[in-house]
């Protein structure tokens, strides 16, 4: 199966690669010094890591609720636990509901420990094929 | 009008970071207590490539990092702060091709925490592309007593 990360140019821009394990993705942001946002601590800038959050979303959504457009973000609000170490993070997304046009999606990054994230996602997705 | 330091400081701390300067970001201005900072579209900004539509979280880092230097206006100076969180809504998919602006506002400050409101637009708030609601946390260390940025507006009390 094609990468579809590799066909929305924002996450060719993060760098972002994914690999599958059954369906669920497991998507990384390698560190580059472009994703910095604090030179002084130094940091991830958060937008990146939410960016990084928001297309492991799509990704997941799209994987299990494939569609002919890319699922739409509706809302989403990002929690920032940690800051970001000047690291790889990685991210996964868990589908909690799927209707008929809606997708609820909660998402989680990390960077050295999969229990330590530096920031959550939940968001709402439509995955109807029609608009708003 | 008398400028302040920091106002001086707003361009760079809109686009001087490694990561809003690979970005484009650029300040555009600030009214009153309100800024706006600019993202020039740019193809590898897309998120989805059927559209031409700048992705979702290019703008919502830009609505972050507006919301930012929205608190350093509301403290009128330059200090660490981090996001704690920020909602998006994302009204309508933005115009192909085009710039964004996005403005904030921060309409209360505590000793720890900034609340801050921010929208995303092509031309005017009053059509947004999204808004946020976010919360930043301030170096709590400067000693800054509960709504100092509200003090000279009538009908707040801290």
């Amino acid at each position: 199966m094609s990468d579809l990360l590799e066909t929305i140019p924002y996450a060719r821009f993060l760098g972002l690669t994914s690999t599958a394990t059954g369906d669920e993705l497991t998507v990384t942001m390698p560190f580059a010094d472009r994703l910095i946002g604090n030179p002084l601590l130094p940091a991830l800038h958060g937008g990146s890591t939410a960016a990084l959050l928001e297309l492991t979303a799509v990704a997941q959504v799209a994987r299990l609720y494939p569609r002919l457009r890319l699922p739409r973000p509706i809302n989403v609000t990002v929690a920032y636990l940690r800051s970001g170490k000047p690291l790889d993070v990685q991210a996964r997304a868990r589908i909690s509901k799927a209707g008929r046009r809606v997708a609820h999606v909660e998402a989680r990054a990390w960077q050295e420990n999969e229990d330590q994230p530096i920031a959550t996602l939940a968001a709402h997705f439509l995955i109807a094929e029609h608009d708003f | 009008m008398t400028a302040s330091p920091l106002v001086d400081l707003l361009p760079q701390l809109a686009s001087g970071a490694a990561h809003t300067h690979a970005l484009g970001f650029a300040f555009d201005s600030l009214t009153g207590d309100r800024v706006r900072i600019r993202a020039p579209w740019r193809e590898e900004l897309v998120g989805d490539p059927d559209t031409g539509v700048l992705a979702g979280g290019l703008v919502t880092t830009l609505l972050d990092h507006a919301g930012g230097l929205a608190v350093w206006v509301a403290l009128d100076r330059f200090e660490p702060i981090a996001t704690l969180d920020l909602r998006v809504d994302y009204m309508r998919a933005a115009r192909p091709r085009a710039d964004l602006i996005a403005e904030a506002r921060c309409y209360r400050l505590t000793r720890s925490i900034a609340f801050v409101r921010a929208w995303a637009f092509e031309d005017h708030p009053d059509d947004p592309v999204a808004a946020a609601q976010a919360a930043y946390m301030l170096d709590s260390s400067q000693g800054r007593p509960v709504g100092a940025n509200l003090r000279t507006r009538q009908g707040d009390e801290a």
